[in-house]
């Protein structure tokens, strides 16, 4: 993957796979250059077999072929910048959910660049209208946040967070607040 | 500053364009975006379909979603169309330029792009 932007659009896919209403993406850079992304749900979780196995690339849910990529190369983007990948998961009837943490220095020559995270954002927001999002990006110097729950609260019951023209607004909210810190 | 409040008239806006939307958005544009699909490109296909569709003034007619692996992934990024009475046509290794011609010929001038469509790589 190009961007980092990417793998967080890929694996955010599998909270909405496991039948999430609320997923949180945060995006955390610390003053040192360290980058913590958080991807958190509320969805089935997986077994601790299925924990275990999901980094590796030869083990996948699905059923048409024997390859699943997805959290390999999130891993690996990790892995090579000098962070980690750990993920924990639950299935309990209360609390269960997933939460993947993912650690990467920025400073590294192989760090791979975050790139168009509002793009992605944006997709993910379109493919699941009706799921809760939760996206932070904090920086000493700047601070971003879009809850969906939010603005489905103001557009009502009958207007698709996935309208073009709700998606032209939540793009242009957040570029705003990009650049206006 | 983007406001709550402008969100509101956005949503004023479209309950008046409900009403007559009856049998509109037939036709579906359907963008791979598993793995495979995301890195090999189809972030930007898809948001110059949806830019595109909207400029063209076909957000009536036209409505562009997400699907996972469709199970030829050396061709992505695969976009399938879907129009009411007519076969699917599926367009392979797409990139934003080639989406934005099959909105102009496809999408408006109802002409399939050929050269573009997964029968003429094959």
């Amino acid at each position: 993957m190009k961007e980092l932007s990417l793998n967080i659009l890929d694996v955010a896919k599998n909270s909405v796979t496991a039948g999430a209403s609320k997923i949180e993406i945060s995006l955390v850079t610390d003053a040192e250059g360290m980058l913590a992304l958080t991807i958190k749900d509320d969805g089935c979780g997986m077994s601790e077999e299925t924990v275990r196995n999901v980094t590796n690339p030869f083990y996948t849910t699905r059923t048409t072929r024997k390859v699943g990529m997805g959290l390999p190369l999130l891993k690996l983007a990790a892995e090579q910048s000098g962070g980690e990948l750990v993920i924990s998961s639950s299935r309990d009837e209360i609390t269960h959910g997933t939460e993947l943490i993912a650690t990467f220095n920025t400073k590294s020559i192989d760090f791979t660049p975050v790139g168009d995270i509002i793009s992605s954002v944006c997709i993910l927001i379109a493919g699941s209208p009706e799921i809760d999002f939760v996206f932070t990006d904090v920086t000493p110097e700047r601070s971003v946040s879009l809850n969906t729950a939010e603005l489905r609260a103001v557009l009502g019951d009958d207007i698709s967070l996935a309208e073009p023209e709700v998606q032209t607004w939540i793009s242009e909210y957040l570029k705003e607040q990009y650049v206006s810190q | 500053m983007k406001s709550l409040a402008e969100l509101a008239a956005i949503r004023e806006k479209m309950q008046n364009k409900v009403n007559i939307r009856e049998g509109a958005n037939s036709t579906r544009v359907v963008v791979g975006m598993a793995t495979c699909g995301i890195a090999a490109g189809a972030r930007p296909v898809l948001n110059a379909f949806v830019e595109e569709i909207s400029k063209a003034g076909l957000n009536e007619k036209v409505t562009v979603t997400q699907t996972g692996c469709i199970g030829i992934c050396q061709y992505e990024p695969v976009v399938e169309i879907f129009e009411e009475g007519k076969d699917k046509v599926t367009y392979v290794k797409l990139t934003a330029e080639k989406a934005a011609e099959i909105v102009e010929k496809h999408l408006k001038g109802g002409k399939v792009v050929d050269e573009y469509t997964i029968g003429s790589v094959q």
